[in-house]
């Protein structure tokens, strides 16, 4: 497979959120707005690229019966250092992210991209593999952010356009799979034609 | 390069080495990182307190944890001097009864005991309901200003106080007011200890202040 396809492919047709229906958790629960879907996005795919990248160059040297707790320790590295390094650095986007960032260690995309693809590809396809899961992750998070933000308070990144109360179920845990169902239909009908 | 047998040494071996590499690399960046954390955090601190008690920012601050007349946990009162003159005391206060359970809520007062300023520090609340008890996100608890709770029954007007709720976050609203409330009391109580140490100790306040300033 060549690295052009190995990247774009995490982005529409195997895109962790809508076509493998994988870490809901995050999801859900941080899409309030666009702004805090872009942060945990992007910070989920810090970890995905750097433990997708460390995991794939010690993979020889793991026994197997032992790989699943070295990429646990892995990937709960990485993203212990992204929350250091986000409460050092960029304390307000911690200060709305901060309950997430010590659950992408359970994200299942994580540990899937771990197992299925840079358990077994080099090093380099691994880190394309990452950051094309981590693009898709982050463009899923953020559309639907932006999607709930709009519907829901009638702003985007922050920006007001109407000075009034949004529709508030938006906002609300609801709005998050309301949203979901309908972008994943969306996304659906639409690579369907192509 | 042949994968490793699953053997008892090689398995033991490979996760010594995996966690011990973890370790030192988490320990370098927690070093890396404490320093701006904790300034980060100091940082943050002296904005909430600038928030609640303009001006705190040129001046000194002096922290005191005092219980809470109620019993039900500690109060943080830094108390901000400009050359030597209390301009106000922010109360990082508390409460239990939000929608989202825990809030705290930092409150200036001046020494009269009237309320400069409030907003919350941090909150579980919904956002789009009770996250407007922020200032970033509505100016509701604007009207909490220049408020004397002694005077005034700091409650939601639905419990016969003087504030208007936030429409459909009665409760957050409700939790806020009773923040506000016991930040006053432990201030009052407070302030009237002070008061009485005053008296006692009579001649000797203006040594002790001086050698506080010095």
């Amino acid at each position: 497979m060549n690295n052009w396809k190995n990247f774009t492919k995490g982005i529409i047709k195997e895109n962790p959120v809508f076509a493998l229906l994988l870490g809901m958790c995050p999801t859900l629960g941080v899409t309030t707005s666009a702004i805090n879907g872009l942060g945990m996005g992007l910070a989920t795919a810090f970890v995905l690229v750097l433990s997708n990248i460390a995991i794939s160059s010690v993979k020889n040297f793991v026994p197997d019966k032992v790989r699943i707790p070295v990429f646990v320790v892995i990937i709960a590295s990485f993203v212990t250092i992204v929350q250091l390094l986000m409460e050092a650095y960029i304390p307000a986007l911690y200060d709305s992210l901060g309950l997430f960032i010590p659950l992408i260690v359970v994200n299942c995309i994580v540990l899937g991209r771990a197992e299925a693809f840079a358990a077994k590809n080099t090093i380099f396809s691994s880190m394309i593999d990452g950051l094309g899961m981590g693009v898709g992750f982050t463009f899923a998070l953020t559309l639907l952010g932006a999607v709930r933000e709009l519907l829901g308070s009638y702003s985007l990144f922050g920006y007001k356009f109407i000075e009034t109360d949004g529709i508030l179920v938006f906002v609300l845990a609801p709005g998050a799979f309301f949203g979901l169902g309908y972008l994943i239909a969306l996304i659906r009908k639409l690579s369907k034609k192509s | 390069m042949a994968k490793k047998e699953s053997t008892f040494l090689n398995m033991t071996l490979t996760l010594f080495i995996i966690t011990a590499v973890a370790a030192v690399a988490l320990a370098y960046v927690y070093k890396l990182t404490e320093t701006p954390i904790s300034e980060a955090k100091a940082k943050k601190l002296q904005t909430a307190i600038s928030v609640v008690v303009p001006g705190a920012e040129n001046g000194e601050i002096t922290i005191d944890t005092v219980p809470s007349p109620d019993g039900s946990g500690n109060l943080e009162f830094y108390t901000i001097k400009v050359n030597g003159e209390i301009i106000g005391t922010a109360v990082k206060s508390f409460t239990n009864s939000g929608f989202g359970g825990h809030m705290a809520v930092m409150v200036g007062f001046d020494q009269d005991g009237k309320i400069i300023d409030s907003n919350v520090l941090e909150h579980q609340e919904t956002p789009g309901l009770g996250d407007k008890t922020n200032k970033s996100v509505s100016s509701w608890n604007d009207q909490f200003k220049g408020k004397d709770p002694q005077n005034e029954n700091i409650k939601v007007k639905k419990d016969g106080g003087v504030i208007d709720a936030i429409t459909a976050a009665t409760i957050s609203s409700r939790a806020y007011s009773d923040a506000v409330q016991r930040a006053h009391s432990a201030f009052m109580v407070h302030n009237e200890k002070m008061n009485k140490e005053d008296v006692n100790t009579g001649g000797t306040i203006s040594n002790t202040e001086s050698a506080v300033t010095n």
